[in-house]
């Protein structure tokens, strides 16, 4: 096995009391044959992600590389593969690049993981707002494994927003194919004074694939962050944002819908820093669990000393569909401060009786009417994109899911002609 | 035969027991109106008919359409004709309207051996039907009874109705929470409705309702039982006298 692949690997061992990480266990999907990704795996590919009518700028990542090129446009947003930044605009690059890690002069230690793929990680994608920029096209950050052999990937994305910019992202997990994957991908934000960023993620993969996924956001005064994560098929998908409020009037939202079948599991890591005053962070993470899937909520809102009048909410939603499937919910609050507005709830149940009654009263059977609200169940979450045509379409990738009709293929315009691979999610009153 | 034929009808919340023998008769082209002080089973009756699992029949049968109805699911009863107007309808956020109406609409024309309905028909029928209670409001996008105010609530239940055309739609405290234009709209749209063909039954407190939607019967539902029945004259003089005679009358 590549060293590198060994390295990952003792950091489960390393890391396995650890509150944070002791859950996170690829050991199934990380096996002898696996190699590490390297640039010849980079097959150049049309493939891409599609979101019906919505023009998005198109930047690719196959196996964790990108073309190597970097755009400017006349605003001076600059985006392109973070390898071809690093060598043409190391200037912008290195104000933004491993920023969260510092605070008040003082350098933080990375995560094990982060630190694996800070040294040996293979490319990513750069973007850059200057300051009063408003970027009128969302970017379309796809990240696809696509491989005939079991590859390991890392691939590390750098976006920094400008003071009173504003962007949206959307950043899509694809895999090609049966290929098989295990990525350790970092994405970190840094959103100065007064910037929106808005931060969407669509992960849809193979069961073979497993992505452990950090996401590590600065904010400045005035900022805001909103990230909504669709987690709608994968082997093992690991979410992990951490988000620092650095400033005061800050406002963040980190949400997430995850709908697991089979033995798929869904884990999600929320982390996030008042460290000023008037700051708000809201969480909402909803998952409809089937089979034998597992799940994680760990949210964790650390409210500092010096952060009076923070508001800070979190909520965990949960409908298990069998006695098999579970989930470990454990919302969490720190605070130091007495002059807060905090909250978290976590629930996990089933369908209102009465919503039942009322929908079948009306005439509708009561498989459609159970098909109809979890459906209801996902859309407080889908509500929160912004975006009106990409809510559209992961309102109707959800309602697929939920008839087991969607594919590792579905909006996938390659047109490969490879025989994609039905993902049943079965729902079946009785489970209920 | 009679439409609905309600006979010695007992039901229970658990081991309380709410309905105590109710006898009930409706025919095509009536409209029943049931009143009775509060607590006594006025509800109860309504849901026991179009089936909320909330009750548990112990007793008696209730024949519809010369079908038993007891042992029928919820959704058949509805795709067999019978409508509940709730007195508290349900909010179920993440479900538009339109998407709910479509689903029941076409869900009905499968009962009944039909096609969907092409969504261009769709939704010139909701328009028409909009029109049955002064419906302004889009309902494209709005979630069903989410943020709707009490009078849009009770719009909305007159609106289903005229959407599902039911056989016998049974109203319960319809005008409860309504203000004065909004009673007369919704009253208006249930008369629009009636035919020789339907029934409504309508459970309400007031007399007032009455002078918009005019009952050929008026039941007094007592102590789960039906004590008294009578012309539309009798909802006057329970207006007027409320309903201390009645228990006087019947020896209380």
């Amino acid at each position: 096995m590549d060293s590198l692949i060994q390295a990952f690997r003792d950091i489960r061992f390393a890391l396995r009391k650890d509150e944070v990480w002791r859950d996170v266990d690829f050991g199934t999907l990380l096996d002898d044959d696996m190699t590490v990704a390297t640039a010849a795996d980079c097959q150049p590919t049309e493939c891409y992600c599609n979101i019906p009518n919505l023009e998005t700028v198109r930047l690719t990542l196959v196996n964790g590389f990108g073309n190597d090129t970097l755009t400017t446009t006349p605003q001076g947003v600059v985006y392109g593969s973070l390898r071809a930044a690093r060598a043409q605009r190391p200037d912008l690059v290195d104000k933004a690049m491993g920023r969260y890690l510092q605070r008040d002069g003082q350098q933080r230690k990375a995560n094990a993981y982060d630190a694996l793929n800070a040294s040996h990680f293979s490319d990513g994608i750069f973007i850059y707002v200057p300051d009063n920029v408003a970027v009128a096209k969302p970017f379309q950050i796809q990240s696809i494994s696509r491989t005939e052999h079991a590859l390991f990937l890392q691939s590390r994305n750098v976006v920094s927003v400008g003071k009173g910019s504003r962007v949206s992202i959307i950043n899509c997990d694809d895999s090609y194919g049966m290929s098989r994957s295990l990525s350790n991908n970092v994405t970190e934000i840094v959103a100065d004074d007064n910037s929106t960023v808005y931060y969407y993620k669509l992960q849809n993969m193979n069961d073979l694939s497993g992505i452990l996924n950090h996401t590590y956001a600065t904010l400045g005064e005035g900022s805001t962050l909103r990230a909504v994560a669709m987690l709608l098929n994968g082997g093992h998908i690991r979410n992990h944002t951490e988000v620092r409020m650095l400033g005061t009037d800050a406002h963040t939202e980190v949400h997430g819908l995850y709908l697991m079948d089979k033995e798929q599991q869904a884990d999600n890591y929320v982390f996030v820093e008042h460290a000023r005053p008037h700051c708000y962070s809201h969480e909402l993470f909803k998952g409809i669990m089937d089979d034998s899937a597992h799940g994680t909520f760990n949210g964790h809102v650390l409210v500092c000393d010096g952060a009076a009048k923070t508001e800070a909410f979190q909520s965990n939603k949960n409908i298990l569909l069998t006695d098999k499937a579970n989930i470990v919910s454990k919302p969490f609050l720190e605070i130091y401060n007495d002059d807060v507005k905090c909250s978290h709830g976590s629930t996990t149940g089933q369908i209102d009786v009465q919503q039942m009654f009322y929908i079948r009263s009306r005439g509708i059977s009561e498989h459609t009417a159970r098909t109809m609200l979890l459906y209801a169940f996902c859309d407080e979450v889908i509500q929160k994109i912004d975006l009106p045509l990409l809510r559209n379409s992961l309102s109707d990738m959800v309602k697929k899911r939920l008839h087991g009709e969607l594919t590792v293929c579905s909006d996938c315009a390659l047109n490969c002609g490879t025989p994609c691979v039905g993902q049943s999610f079965t729902i079946d009153p009785d489970k209920l | 035969m009679a439409l609905l034929s309600i006979r010695n009808l007992h039901a229970s919340i658990g081991d309380r027991e709410i309905l105590k023998g109710v006898n009930l008769e409706v025919n095509r082209g009536e409209v029943h109106s049931i009143m009775g002080p509060n607590g006594n089973g006025k509800s109860t009756l309504a849901g026991v008919v179009a089936g909320n699992p909330k009750y548990t029949v112990t007793e008696g049968e209730v024949i519809y359409n010369g079908k038993n109805i007891l042992d029928m699911p919820v959704d058949q009863r509805a795709n067999e004709g019978i409508f509940l107007g709730f007195q508290y309808p349900v909010e179920i956020p993440g479900v538009t309207i339109t998407n709910f109406m479509r689903t029941a609409v076409n869900e009905q024309r499968k009962y009944r051996g039909l096609d969907p309905l092409p969504a261009g028909e769709f939704l010139k029928l909701m328009e028409e039907k909009k029109k049955v209670v002064e419906m302004t409001t889009n309902l494209a996008n709005r979630s069903v009874n989410e943020g709707f105010s009490g009078g849009e609530k009770k719009k909305n239940e007159i609106f289903q109705m005229a959407m599902l055309n039911p056989t016998l739609a049974i109203l319960d405290e319809t005008d409860s929470g309504l203000d004065i234009d909004a009673l007369r709209i919704v009253a208006s749209g249930v008369n629009q409705l009636r035919s020789p063909e339907n029934a409504t039954v309508v459970i309400t407190h007031y007399q007032r309702l009455l002078d918009y939607i005019v009952p050929d019967y008026v039941h007094v539902l007592y102590e789960g039982r039906i004590v008294k029945t009578g012309p539309k004259e009798l909802a006057l003089e329970l207006e007027e006298k409320g309903y201390d005679w009645i228990k006087k009358e019947l020896g209380e």
